[in-house]
């Protein structure tokens, strides 16, 4: 008698007694936002992002027009130039908006493209296993070894530079983390104990690869896009500075910082302002990527 | 350990016969290049292509001269330069960027390991986040933004160092590029040794060293710090050759007649054989420091001995 | 100094941590004595806090971990003293060995090193002796061609064999205590019985007092004189091993009776303890074992039972609301 309602008191407590039973997104999701040095790098990037894209349609100035009464001024009220201009009167503030949608295009395509290869590369190098394996990943250690930067370099003075050209150059270079990453997530999630013991009780295929593999290579996906990202933008932001990345008519933030650079002594704005926001714009990456890398895969420290 | 080397560098051979032959490719089929019959050179410069490059004989004889060539150290002949040859402009610039990255690296691998080990044993202290802050920002703010700042600040304004250029190893036109350079890798060593070292330190083999009676300091520097600088030094074989990329850029910044110099002109003037040579060259000297990296990590670490 | 006869004397020691879902009290209000050359057991499940109360004692507890009570070690109380005090007693005159020998050993230094270095710290002996004496204490624990041995590394031996390593470090000093934190549960269980019968000889051999932290209750029947039932944080039963195990007072004690396969009883059915682990950051009001207990009433989950003396002589302490005739009818009939 006392046996059988203990019984039933502990499966209620039992059934109660699971408070914070949240999904794996919305848990990552909260502890991403208690996070404030990723929050703040989430909406200062979503700022940036916005006035490149809208900013030069907004403003007064287009980024080639040359203002022959304002030539190299300092970040001044006087016809709305507000970060200042170059030597032949160009509006800093809208040339460095223009840069900025092209080094983000830049970086968009070249990491979409490289996320690509890389999930491609690894999840059927991890899928498959054995010598397949081995081989695809030997090629990985390979490019590895071989400094991208000097190949990019080969590249661009070979095949010349075109804004495509430019993207496919710095993508050749970007795949492998992703590729090494998704590979070892596949490898260890396809011996993983909850999928046999779902295969075991006859869970069908189709689902164990969406409800259990898929959403474990989401998370390493997300969080190596943010990492490729940056890296992408600096890679093109340094062929430009070297005179070896994105041409004229075209700019972008690593041929405004070489500009700058040589009218820094005259006019310091000119590498100060494109400079910052560079930096500002891969700080916020990295934030968001600790961020996420925390909340998807959190370590008591 | 001997047969371990050994076979650490046989299985060095595929890669550089790899890039070698891409590059070596690539160079052939550049329109106007070297390899290109309607290639418009001086006849001095003609002169050497022919005689490096044996440019009349079936492609894949050509392909073998150069890797017989490649084996005996002949790095090429020039495409613009009709007096010097690859080697000989090598051997100019090497030394330089040898000097200026070899001291950063050193300088860089003791601050950076002090530092991140002060970080370490301060967790969550003012002083841990101070080395955070600055370790992150010296690793995000690109060299080329840092640079020209370097040289905002300590030339142009303050007029202590020079702006850039080179005069036989003379010490004031070294500090800034070895700054800049030291800057960069120190943020990442500090970071990865207090990451290392704070994962270290929760281990249970540090626990039992505690329970032993061992004092902090002999915890710290006897148990903790050998397997704490593995991470560190498998860090530093992709440091040391982000540094000929970012040697790359110390160069153009400081008018360096370096290594990175030289590959920047030679891409501008479109100078293949120069270009190609020294793609060579360098991930020659890529694949070498990968290999002493690989083995460093195998003296420190005695499970990994085969 | 009184004439307080016991090595060591541990009143109301608790630990609690300070977690993200605010704090959790891992030890509670735990009391016991130990003399001279005496073992004493800590018997429990996971969580129960009989490691945490043990490394509080030790001083290695976590950062967000702190102590509370007192625990006078030959009168002076070790959990307010500072560190460079604490170090001299740690690894010298209380020694302590853990659960998982294959990461309890620097996989970087020499077994000699790591032995040495102990008698170099606390005996101020040179390189050369210390390795005479740390050689011979490997001998005494049974590690065949020691001299050679000696100077390899852990990740060259078996997993009995770095325990015995462990063992052989902690008694280099000849400690007054010895606390072994489950020494044989990653142990194969041949190798577990060897590892037990040694720490019986060395006890016998050196006189070191020893308190083994353990969850299974046959490991402590052939060593312990004295047995603390731990469930929860809580003490549920203290007393000696003898009346723990023929005459168990509390239902906890005789579930892991209950619990213990018997080689000489065939076929039996093993009793479970019905239920789960208890979630430390959500403990009843009342007698934290009251969610799984099958003498449980009302008054068990929201009244917490009060240590009480229980015997002729007092010597047993349970926790228990139910009258001990109740419990030992049970046992009656339950255990063989």
């Amino acid at each position: 008698m006392l046996f059988f309602s203990r019984r039933k008191t502990l499966l209620d407590q039992l059934a109660q007694a699971a408070p914070h039973g949240r999904s794996l997104w919305a848990d990552a999701r909260a502890r991403f936002m208690r996070n404030k040095a990723a929050v703040v790098s989430l909406v200062l990037l979503l700022l940036i992002g916005a006035a490149c894209i809208v900013g030069p349609a907004v403003l007064p100035h287009s980024f080639d027009s040359a203002d022959w009464d304002s030539m190299s001024l300092p970040p001044t009220l006087k016809n709305m130039h507000w970060w200042g201009t170059d030597e032949s009167g160009r509006d800093l503030l809208v040339r460095c908006l223009v840069g900025g949608r092209i080094s983000l295009m830049v970086g968009l395509l070249a990491t979409l493209a490289s996320v690509a290869i890389g999930i491609a590369w690894g999840a059927t190098a991890g899928f498959i296993g054995g010598k397949v394996d081995a081989f695809m990943m030997r090629i990985v250690d390979m490019m590895y070894a071989i400094p991208y930067l000097l190949i990019a370099i080969l590249l661009v003075t070979i095949l010349g530079r075109e804004f495509y050209l430019v993207v496919i150059a710095i993508t050749a270079f970007s795949w492998m983390d992703m590729a090494r990453v998704v590979r070892g997530q596949t490898l260890s999630l396809r011996s993983m104990e909850f999928v046999e013991a779902a295969r075991s009780i006859g869970v069908p295929t189709r689902r164990i690869i969406f409800s259990h593999i898929v959403p474990n290579l989401l998370g390493v996906v997300v969080i190596y896009t943010t990492v490729t990202v940056p890296s992408v933008i600096l890679t093109e932001s340094v062929l430009s500075f070297l005179g070896l990345g994105i041409q004229e008519p075209m700019t972008s933030w690593g041929v405004l910082i070489e500009d700058g650079t040589s009218v820094m002594e005259v006019s310091p704005w000119m590498l100060l302002f494109p400079g910052a926001l560079l930096s500002m714009t891969l700080y916020c990456f990295n934030f968001i990527g600790d961020g996420l890398r925390d909340a998807l895969d959190p370590k008591e420290r | 350990m001997w047969s371990y080397t050994l076979r650490r560098l046989l299985a060095t051979i595929p890669t550089l016969l790899a890039v070698i032959t891409l590059s070596y490719i690539l160079v052939h089929s550049a329109p106007g290049g070297p390899f290109d019959n309607e290639k418009q050179v001086s006849a001095a410069v003609l002169a050497n292509l022919q005689a490096k490059y044996h440019l009349d004989l079936p492609p894949w004889q050509q392909y073998l001269y150069y890797l017989n060539n490649l084996i005996h150290g002949d790095l090429g002949a020039s495409f613009r330069y009709a007096d010097w040859s690859v080697n000989d402009l090598v051997a100019a610039a090497l030394p330089v960027s040898l000097a200026i990255g070899g001291t950063a690296m050193l300088i860089a691998f003791v601050v950076g390991v002090a530092l991140g080990i002060a970080a370490a044993l301060r967790q969550n202290s003012m002083a841990d986040y101070g080395v955070m802050l600055v370790g992150n920002l010296g690793s995000v703010i690109p060299s080329f933004v840092m640079g020209p700042v370097l040289v905002l600040v300590f030339a142009l304004w303050l007029h202590w160092l020079p702006a850039g250029g080179w005069d036989n190893f003379a010490p004031q036109f070294m500090v800034l590029p070895v700054a800049l350079l030291t800057l960069i890798n120190v943020a990442t060593i500090a970071r990865v040794m207090r990451g290392s070292l704070i994962e270290v330190l929760h281990s249970n083999f540090i626990r039992t060293a505690r329970a032993k009676g061992l004092p902090t300091r002999v915890v710290v520097m006897r148990h903790a710090l050998k397997p704490a600088l593995l991470p560190v030094i498998s860090v530093i074989g992709p440091l040391a050759i982000s540094s000929i990329t970012a040697a790359l850029v110390t160069e153009t910044i400081f008018s360096l007649p370096g290594i990175g110099k030289l590959i920047v002109n030679g891409a501008g003037n479109r100078d293949y054989t120069l270009v190609l040579g020294l793609v060579v060259l360098i991930t020659v000297l890529a694949v070498v420091l990968n290999l002493l990296v690989d083995l460093a990590y195998a003296a420190l670490d005695p499970k990994i001995r085969y | 100094m009184a004439a307080n006869e016991k090595l060591i004397e541990v009143d109301d020691l608790s630990v609690k941590f300070a977690t993200p879902d605010g704090e959790v009290t891992a030890v509670n209000g735990l009391s016991f004595g130990l003399e001279r050359g005496q073992t004493f057991g800590i018997v429990g499940e996971s969580g129960s806090g009989k490691s945490q109360s043990m490394l509080a004692l030790m001083g290695l507890l976590a950062i967000n971990g702190r102590a509370s009570g007192r625990a006078l070690f030959n009168g002076e109380d070790l959990l307010s003293m500072p560190a460079n005090l604490l170090n001299r007693i740690r690894g010298n005159r209380i020694a302590m060995i853990f659960q998982d020998p294959m990461t309890s050993l620097n996989p970087y230094l020499t077994v000699e090193r790591q032995m040495t270095e102990v008698l170099e710290l606390h005996k101020g002996l040179t390189r050369r002796s210390a390795l005479t004496l740390a050689i011979s204490t490997l001998e005494q624990v049974r590690i065949p061609d020691a001299a050679r041995r000696i100077r390899m590394y852990p990740h060259e031996f078996s997993g009995g064999m770095r325990q015995r390593i462990m063992i052989a470090m902690a008694l280099l000093c000849q400690p007054d205590l010895l606390i072994a934190d489950e020494p044989t549960t990653a142990l194969d269980v041949t190798v577990q019985a060897q590892t037990m019968a040694l720490l019986r000889d060395l006890q016998r051999d050196f006189g070191t007092a020893i308190i083994l932290i353990t969850h299974d209750l046959g490991v402590v029947a052939g060593l312990c004189d004295q047995v603390m039932v731990l469930y929860g944080g809580r003490i549920m039963e203290q007393g000696s091993a003898e009346s723990i195990f023929y005459r168990p007072t509390h239902p906890y004690t005789l579930g892991l009776l209950g619990a213990v396969p018997k080689l000489d009883h065939e076929g039996e059915r093993l009793l479970a303890i019905p239920g789960v682990p208890p979630n430390m950051a959500h403990l009843p009001a009342g007698c934290p074992f009251s969610e799984r207990c099958t003498f449980a009433t009302e008054r068990c989950a929201t009244e917490r039972p009060a240590l009480t003396p229980f015997g002729p002589q007092g010597d047993v302490l349970r926790a228990c609301h139910r009258e001990v005739i109740e419990i030992a009818r049970e046992a009656e009939r339950v255990l063989p």
